[in-house]
């Protein structure tokens, strides 16, 4: 079946198996291998992109579904070349090890971060719950998320552009 | 890799486009929502449909809270986060928040629906007891229109449901009555997973007596979605510790619980009869305002 889906900004239309999961179309059908591919049971969380600005578990959702719809990858994250904060964060404070459950846990602080500018460690624990940091650096990638908040607070500035 | 069957896939334009679909297709078609329920189940051949049927666009016709009339409606295709974010829903059902602040993590329940879990019918799946202890009723459409089932009637077991080829969930109906409150507890592993058993209470006062009475318990057996005996021992009752304590025995001995990896039989049954008196405890306590 043929899909058509905006991907970061851009139309891409693809023929697919109806079967096919969103992270495999994604990393195998159009090279964005940014987005990880962990559990495969929507439990890990390194899968997560953005379907109309809403993280999502992309192992769990078939591409047909994101069909119509805007998708947001890790790729898309950064602006001409301006790192976004929530990435800059990871940078400045070791929010990442091995780097495996990186993509996703920017998707969702990016996410969380629209929504609530200011949020306490509780909610960003929360926010974060349904994805595993296997280094178990959660405490770094925790601070991470609170260095971007304060940097956005600090110099506002244009976020989730979609 | 896991990857679901071949199937073919259609996207529904309302809901009875989905019922003319299933209606032709029969009993190979399923309906996908969020699908974070039953695309594990294809991945794991568990489930084998030949056509999928999404419903995604039908927010419009089946994603609403509404609470009017002395009824709260809620449509099938809510998502498990405007269950937990709505402060409406909160005010007079707060046990659906309780349940939902600990059904899957922020990411699933951006998907996951409230029809979705109470068709899959998982044995450890929350909101089917939640759903029972409030008394509620579940419309499906068919073909020929609308038919109400009580929460009791439309689960029938694990992962069977009232609901039929050709027909499909479309709200939940729960009454409103004075003097009522909910509450829900849950004793999960971790973030996100399913319970090692929960349980769901709602009461309904008249003054100091407890008029009506119900819990649900989750992930300890089947068929205890409303625990009769404890109806029974509830009813015209004054609220005491004693009594809670009588009625935590009743779910205990209701109770039969398996030894898995998430506990023993003997853990499980002591969970039953814990979370049934706290989820008492609490109800009765926001019912009466000392909440």
């Amino acid at each position: 079946m043929e899909v058509t889906m905006n991907i970061n900004g851009e139309e891409v239309t693809r023929d697919i198996e109806p079967r096919t999961l969103l992270v495999h179309h994604l990393r195998d059908n159009l090279r964005l291998t940014g987005t990880h591919w962990g559990c495969d049971t929507s439990n890990c969380g390194t899968c997560v992109v953005w379907v109309d600005e809403e993280p999502v578990k992309s192992c769990t959702t078939l591409a047909a579904m994101a069909g119509g719809h805007d998708v947001r990858t890790v790729e898309g994250m950064e602006t001409d070349g301006v790192l976004d904060p929530v990435q800059e964060g990871f940078i400045q404070c070791h929010g990442l090890q091995c780097g495996f459950c990186t993509p996703g846990m920017m998707m969702t602080a990016r996410a969380l971060l629209d929504r609530n500018p200011d949020p306490t460690e509780a909610e960003i624990r929360e926010a974060i719950s349904g994805q595993i940091c296997r280094c178990t650096g959660y405490a770094t990638i925790v601070r991470s998320i609170q260095w971007a908040a304060k940097k956005e607070q600090e110099t506002p500035v244009e976020v989730s552009a979609s | 890799m896991q990857v679901p069957a071949p199937f073919e896939y259609e996207r529904a334009t309302s809901v009875d486009h989905a019922i003319a679909l299933m209606e032709r297709l029969g009993s190979e078609a399923r309906v996908v929502a969020g699908g974070h329920s039953l695309l594990p189940m294809m991945k794991l051949r568990l489930a084998n449909p030949e056509y999928l049927i999404d419903i995604n666009d039908l927010s419009a016709e089946l994603e609403y809270i509404r609470i009017e009339g002395g009824e709260v409606r809620i449509g099938a295709l809510t998502r498990h986060r405007h269950l937990l974010e709505s402060d409406d829903l909160a005010a007079v059902l707060p046990i659906f928040r309780d349940a939902e602040k600990v059904i899957a993590d922020p990411v699933v329940r951006n998907r996951g629906s409230l029809g979705g879990s109470l068709c899959q019918a998982d044995p450890s799946e929350d909101l089917t007891a939640v759903c029972d202890a409030v008394g509620a009723s579940c419309v499906i459409r068919n073909k020929d229109g609308d038919r109400v089932v009580s929460m009791h009637d439309f689960h029938r077991g694990p992962y069977e449901t009232a609901v039929a080829d050709g027909e499909m969930l479309t709200e939940v109906r729960i009454p409103i009555k004075p003097g009522s409150s909910s509450a829900y507890h849950k004793v999960e592993r971790r973030a996100g997973d399913w319970a090692v058993a929960s349980a769901g209470a709602a009461v309904t006062m008249d003054g100091d007596i407890i008029a009506d009475g119900r819990v649900g318990l989750c992930a300890v057996g089947p068929n205890l979605t409303n625990v009769e005996p404890i109806s029974a021992a509830l009813r015209g009752q004054t609220p005491s510790e004693e009594l809670y304590a009588l009625v935590g025995q009743i779910a205990a001995d209701n109770a039969n619980p398996s030894t898995d990896t998430r506990g023993t039989a003997a853990y499980k049954t002591h969970l039953a009869k814990e979370l049934t008196i706290r989820s008492l405890r609490k109800a009765v306590a926001r019912a009466t305002g000392q909440d």
